[in-house]
This record gives C-alpha cells, structure tokens and sequence, in this order.
C-alpha cells in the first residue's frame, strides 16, 4: 500500500524517437521536446509583442515590460554600456523564466503532456552559467588585457596583504561559475522533490483511509501552498542569475 | 552502525543547514523591511541588491540540500 516514494524517477531522461544505444548522440528525449515546447513559447509570446505598433495593445506592453525590466537592471548594474550585453541577460532571463514557470504547469492531468523540468539538470544550467563566464573572460581580457588581474586586488590593499587578497579573491572569482549554474538547478531540483514527495503523501494518506485522509487534507493545503511559493522561487531564481551575469559582467567591463 | 542508517542519519544532518539558510534568508529580508519602511524612497533603488543578498543567503541552503541528496542517492 504504502509504496516507497521515489521522488528522483521525475528527472529521468528517456529517449522519445531514437534510442541511447552505441552511444548515438541524436536523440530526441522528454527533456528535448520539453525545450522545444519552451522555446516554440517564447517566440510566440515575443512575436506576437513585436508589432511596434504606435498604441500598443496588451500584449505589446507585456513584452515591451519585460525587455524594460532587463534593461534597468542591465542598466543599474553595468552603466551605459550594458547595452551591448543586454542580449545575453535578457535570453538567459527568459528562458530560465519560462522553462521554470512552465515545469509548474498543470498540463500533467495529461500523462502524455506531463511538463519536464528542463532546468533540473546541470548540464543546462552549467552551460548557461559558462555561457556567461566566457563573456566575462573574453570581455575582461579584450577591454583590459593582463590589467584585467587588477580585479583580483582591491584599490588601497596594502602591500602586505596582496598576495593572501589576491588568492582569496581568486578562489571567489573561480568559484562564481559553479554557484551561478548551481543555484536555479538545485532551487528547481528542490521544488520538485518536494511537490513530489508531498504529492504522494496525498496519495497514500488516502488509499490509507481513517486518520490517514485528515493527514491527507493537511499535506494538500501544505502542497497548495507551496506550489505559490514554487511559482515566486522559479521567477525570483530566473531574475537572480538575470542580477548576477549583469553584476559580474560589470566587473569585466569597469573592472572595480 | 548499519551504513544504511547512518546514510540517512548523515543526510538528516546535512539538512540543519536548510534551516539555517532560512534564517539567514528571513534576516535579509527582515533587514531589508525594517530600513524600507524607515525610508520608503529608497526602497525601489535597493531592490537589486535586496535579491544579491537573497541568493547569497540561500546558495548556502541549497548547498546543504545538495549534499543531503549526494549522500542519499548518490554511491
């Protein structure tokens, strides 16, 4: 009855059409057409805001917003040259925010439908933070050269301290990629092995039947409650790794 | 002691620091409030670095997270 919760099954990657075998790289998995699915999205809901009409109507406003809320927080961060990276930030944002809001759909009441977390695995996340970190490199040496180190050493460091500072700076600079790429992976990662396990409590607590349904009743109100907060994590995560490319790319740029 | 349970038992520890991550969570955010509301005015140009501070805190919460699921599936 009370069956073991596997709260990892969730994140399997399964071959669709083609098969993993003899390591064949062409492959179109669940977390494939899931992306597909995501990104057919964003370009309809940017498409259909790209009319440039002279009195925009609802949705022109909705997509116009969400470019402006980028660009001030492009433009707070890095100053007036933001403007050149303000294409890497606002794709990253808006992917991380729709592939996090979308896996929270209900479109699972469908099996065949079921939403796939595409930013619960690593590889997308990492890859995106190491999208950004090869920005920050290439802009950092391009513009500065080997000054770009001065990054490492604070203004007004004295000369004692340089090389303890340098190091330590060093190791929080090299450090940045991983937690840039960590943090939306393990916040969706977390969200979902909790619904997950809280979705089965539901489950159990009902098959079990007595006392089992007032416990049942209590983890829904618990699961609809963090469902909310799940919804505000997702957008506040996308908005986080939005904040954090822009900051450290302004490091490249302005150096301190 | 059985590795089984000490698997868990670890995983459980590691755990604590979820919880220490919220409080470090709820203490930016409550910093944050309590200045707010003193100056309302400069609230809206704080916003970003309200949300560095928020990460910074809870990275270290997920971490924890990180290493309970680690020692719980991975090995």
């Amino acid at each position: 009855m009370a069956g073991k919760i596997d709260p990892m099954e969730q994140f399997v990657i399964e071959p669709v059409a083609g098969t993993f075998h003899g390591h064949n790289p062409f492959v179109l998995t669940n977390s494939g057409i899931w992306t597909l699915i995501i990104l057919g999205t964003i370009w309809f809901f940017m498409l259909g805001g790209m009319k440039r009409q002279l009195v925009p109507g609802r949705w022109q406003v909705a997509v116009e917003g969400l470019i402006g809320f980028i660009e001030d927080t492009v433009d707070a961060s890095i100053g007036p040259e933001g403007r050149k990276y303000l294409p890497w930030v606002f794709t990253s944002f808006v992917f991380l925010l729709f592939a996090n809001l979308m896996a929270y759909m209900p479109t699972g009441l469908v099996s065949a439908a079921h939403p796939y977390t595409v930013t619960a695995q690593f590889t997308i996340t990492g890859v995106m933070s190491i999208i950004s970190f090869a920005i920050v490199l290439i802009v950092g040496f391009s513009r500065h050269g080997f000054h770009f180190f001065s990054l490492f050493v604070p203004h007004g460091t004295p000369k004692v301290m340089i090389p303890l500072i340098f190091l330590v700076e060093l190791i929080s600079f090299a450090v940045r990629p991983f937690s840039l790429g960590l943090r939306p992976f393990i916040a969706m990662f977390a969200g979902h092995i909790l619904l997950d396990v809280f979705g089965a409590f539901v489950i159990q607590g009902l098959q079990a039947g007595g006392g089992g349904i007032a416990i049942s009743v209590l983890c829904f109100l618990f699961l609809a409650f963090i469902n909310a907060l799940e919804l505000l994590v997702a957008a506040i995560q996308a908005y986080v790794f939005a904040i954090l490319t822009s900051l450290y790319i302004n490091d490249a740029v302005n150096l301190h | 002691m059985d590795p089984a349970s000490a698997k868990v038992i670890g995983a459980g520890l590691a755990a604590i620091g979820v919880g220490a991550a919220s409080i470090g969570v709820g203490f930016v955010f409550g910093s944050f409030l309590q200045s707010a509301l003193r100056n309302p005015a400069a609230a809206d140009g704080q916003q970003g670095r309200l949300f560095i501070g928020f990460a910074a805190a809870e990275l270290l919460g997920l971490m924890a997270f990180a290493i309970a699921m680690i020692i719980l599936y991975a090995s």
